[in-house]
């Protein structure tokens, strides 16, 4: 692999897992959002409506470097993977355009409305303003999403060419692939929206400020965690695995670790997979477990990474450990909103100060979670960038050096050392000034 | 026809960048001369507040249609332009940043730094897409296989340079416009000198560059002469330099209607005297130019997609419409 395709690649999982930090939050706290201002608009709760005020000014910064460190990816398929652009433009061009269309332009624009149109509109507008934005958000993750599933199971297209037609846009919409990834992709924002919530009311209760704001963001985020970490499980994270597993078994042989292809295949809990060795280091495995949760019976045979040529495996360790990272957290999340569900009901969260201090630490995790998923999906795709149809290394700009990218890859991180470090002081500051402060200046 | 009607559709897109990011940038790259103190440069900001955000998703769809509809051209002038647009990212993400987080802390060494950066990027980014205008129009040099490499010796060359020019003052121009439609007062007073300073500037410039036009791309009058109608579209153009210069001053909303024909009109003129073109080849190029044929998705994908663009946009300007008609309410200036 040139060093050209290597910078390529760095430079677009850095942009995009930085960039990714954002929407997660955006998408979890825009349906959360959406819900405050319901229960406001249809039960009359002013006190839901006041947090959403709140939220509404943590969504606005998320949203703000959601869109700035979003542009460069679009930018990204033409300026690094210009030979994928080639290929693929006429297919992932459609989704990619259906995204600025349909969503990007409702989003932004009703944002707009919502963070300063209170008083200007109606009630129903503002809270119809607030569900535009959560849809477009929705909405923008479901074509990204739908891209990217493309891009792992390649449907409704024919080669013209050496380059993709698109011959059914239905099928581009409804690819298989997409049914489970997507909706696994919004539950685990979801779960990061309501960790935060949670985490931040926790704070709230902890330091014993702002209570009654502190107790509503618990409730809401404890219960929104609660249906989505259990959603992200099951359904979609069980049914989203066994697809991947028929339609991408190399990257399931590598998520497991799981090198000689058998029946009766076993789940590793944990373990340490050696490529050279060709088998997983002290692992602890439960018999059978795999073949049964991917196919539904301990004898239905799963395929092992010596089976699969070396040319067409992707790198085992990275993904293996991403996968078994992503899912000891999910079980953490399912154990804590769990625990800290039941506690609501008992009446005894918020006196809980074992559980407020859990949610409260536990809040950067949900991001390490869905970063990891991503780096199986994506890494687990190697050495394929659209499935069976181009390999990465043939998907790069010929005309742009591996120099020329380190160099922008370096302005990248500088730029986002700073998008972070400037989101994160203002972020702490809105928590730290709470929920009744007046904002200095609104956003206008 | 399909393909045609796509060169219209990306021209459009870009038009509607211009316009509306256009007096984004242009209220940027004045801001440190119209606004004098911290509450009156939030003040101008406030002005552009609630519909940047909006008005830069046009950028976005315009790269989406271009990644749809020409993928070839996409893939070689973002690739071949790469620390141009890499550049221009960047500046996109400073001024995001200095619009976002300014108002966020309030301390006045914080605003004061921002507003450099806002302002700095803006100018920045009009010089950028002027030199990207011009370059388009002047060609680059193009390899057997469609693509090229941009150095800096290559993308700076006098045509460009002078692009970049008018890229500041037109779009500082159309940033006057705005502001002295949106503020009262003071503010109102110093953007309308704004507006006619910069007149004589922007009007001599797009003269200058009109002539250079006709020596970089000779063949720039085929298309007008093949089908006069498209004549229309110059004699628009000098029409709003016009009408901007009668009503500069004291009708400022008809002003700013000119200044956003004037950048229309340019972008249309540019684009009717391209066509069928997108990325000429300089000569002694290996490969005759990237048109809208040779680098068209193939018939059945430009087909779907203008079917989703018709629908989108359709669903889009009904409702931008109806929320830039809830902000189009002159902001008084703050006490």
């Amino acid at each position: 692999m040139t060093s050209a395709v290597i910078a390529a690649r760095v430079q677009f999982a850095f942009t995009i897992m930085f960039h990714y930090l954002f929407p997660i939050l955006t998408i979890g706290l825009g349906v959360l959002i959406g819900v405050l201002k319901s229960v406001e608009f249809f039960g009359g709760r002013r006190a839901y409506g006041h947090a959403a005020r709140f939220w509404a000014r943590i969504f606005a910064i998320t949203f703000g470097a959601g869109v700035i460190t979003g542009i460069p990816m679009e930018f990204q398929f033409g300026t690094n993977w210009a030979r994928f652009s080639h290929f693929a433009g006429p297919v992932v061009g459609q989704t990619l355009f259906m995204e600025g269309v349909f969503a990007f332009f409702a989003e932004s624009s009703f944002l707009g409305v919502f963070l300063l149109g209170e008083g200007r509109v109606r009630p129903v507008v503002h809270w119809l303003s607030a569900l535009m934005v959560g849809c477009g958000a929705v909405l923008s993750g479901y074509f990204i999403v739908a891209t990217n599933a493309w891009m792992q199971h390649p449907v409704g297209y024919r080669i013209v060419g050496g380059r993709a037609e698109l011959t059914s846009l239905w099928a581009l919409l409804t690819n298989p692939y997409l049914l489970w990834q997507y909706p696994h992709v919004v539950a685990g924002s979801i779960v990061t929206g309501s960790m935060v919530m949670a985490g931040v009311g926790a704070y709230y209760l902890l330091s014993k400020r702002d209570e009654d704001f502190g107790r509503l963001s618990v409730r809401v985020g404890v219960i929104g965690g609660l249906l989505f970490s259990l959603t992200s499980l099951f359904p979609t994270g069980a049914f989203h695995a066994e697809r991947v597993s028929r339609l991408q078994p190399a990257k399931t042989a590598a998520m497991e670790g799981l090198f000689e292809t058998q029946r009766g295949a076993p789940m590793a809990i944990s373990g340490m997979p050696d490529t050279d060795a060709k088998r997983l280091l002290d692992p602890v495995l439960i018999p059978n477990a795999l073949s049964y949760l991917l196919h539904g019976t301990a004898s239905a045979p799963v395929t092992g990474l010596n089976d699969i040529p070396p040319d067409q495996q992707p790198p085992v360790e990275l993904v293996f450990y991403a996968y078994h990272i992503m899912v000891g957290l999910g079980t953490i999340f399912i154990a804590l909103f769990v625990l800290s569900a039941l506690a609501l009901w008992r009446g005894t969260l918020f006196t809980s100060r074992a559980l407020l201090w859990a949610l409260m630490l536990a809040m950067p995790l949900p991001y390490i979670a869905n970063e990891a998923g991503w780096v199986v999906a994506e890494v687990g795709r190697q050495p394929w960038v659209v499935y069976g149809l181009l390999r990465t290394t043939a998907a790069t700009s010929a005309n742009v050096s591996g120099g020329m990218t380190i160099f922008t890859l370096l302005g990248f991180m500088g730029l986002y050392l700073l998008v972070g470090a400037l989101y994160t002081l203002v972020f702490l500051r809105i928590v730290f000034q709470g929920p009744n402060a007046a904002t200095t200046e609104s956003h206008d | 026809m399909v393909h045609t009607i796509w060169f219209v559709v990306l021209s459009a897109m870009l038009t509607g960048y211009a316009v509306l990011d256009g007096f984004d940038i242009g209220v940027g790259a004045l801001h440190l001369l119209v606004g004098r103190n911290r509450e009156e440069r939030a003040h101008l900001i406030r002005t552009i507040g609630p519909v940047w955000n909006g008005n830069e998703v046009w950028l976005i769809a315009a790269a989406g249609a271009m990644v749809v509809a020409f993928p070839s051209v996409y893939a070689a002038s973002f690739s071949g332009f790469y620390l141009t647009v890499m550049l221009v990212l960047w500046l996109l993400i400073l001024r995001g940043l200095s619009l976002e987080f300014r108002h966020q802390i309030d301390n006045a060494l914080w605003r004061d730094a921002w507003d450099v950066v806002f302002s700095g990027s803006s100018v920045l980014l009009a010089l950028l897409f002027g030199v990207a205008f011009a370059n388009v129009l002047r060609g680059v040099p193009l390899d057997a296989q469609g693509a090229f490499q941009g150095s800096f010796a290559l993308m700076l060359n006098p045509f460009a340079l002078l692009g970049g020019v008018l890229g500041v003052v037109t779009l500082a121009q159309h940033g006057a416009s705005w502001l002295a439609l949106k503020t009262t007062g003071d503010l109102r007073d110093r953007a309308r000198r704004c507006q006619r300073r910069l007149w004589g500037v922007t009007t001599a410039t797009i003269a200058a560059t009109v002539a250079a036009s006709f020596v970089v791309r000779p063949d720039f009058t085929r298309n007008f002469l093949a089908a006069p109608w498209l004549s229309i579209l110059p004699a628009l153009a000098i029409a709003c330099v016009a009408g901007l210069r009668l009503w500069m001053g004291h009708d400022d909303r008809r002003a700013f209607l000119a200044s956003a024909g004037v950048v229309a009109t340019l972008i249309g003129s540019a684009a009717a005297g391209l066509y069928p073109k997108l990325l000429p080849a300089l000569p002694g190029s290996a490969h005759p130019g990237l048109d809208i044929y040779n680098a068209a998705s193939p018939d059945g994908s430009l087909r779907i997609a203008l079917g989703i663009y018709l629908v989108g946009m359709g669903i889009v300007v009904t409702y931008l419409w109806r929320i830039y008609r809830l902000w189009w309410i002159r902001a008084a200036a703050a006490p």
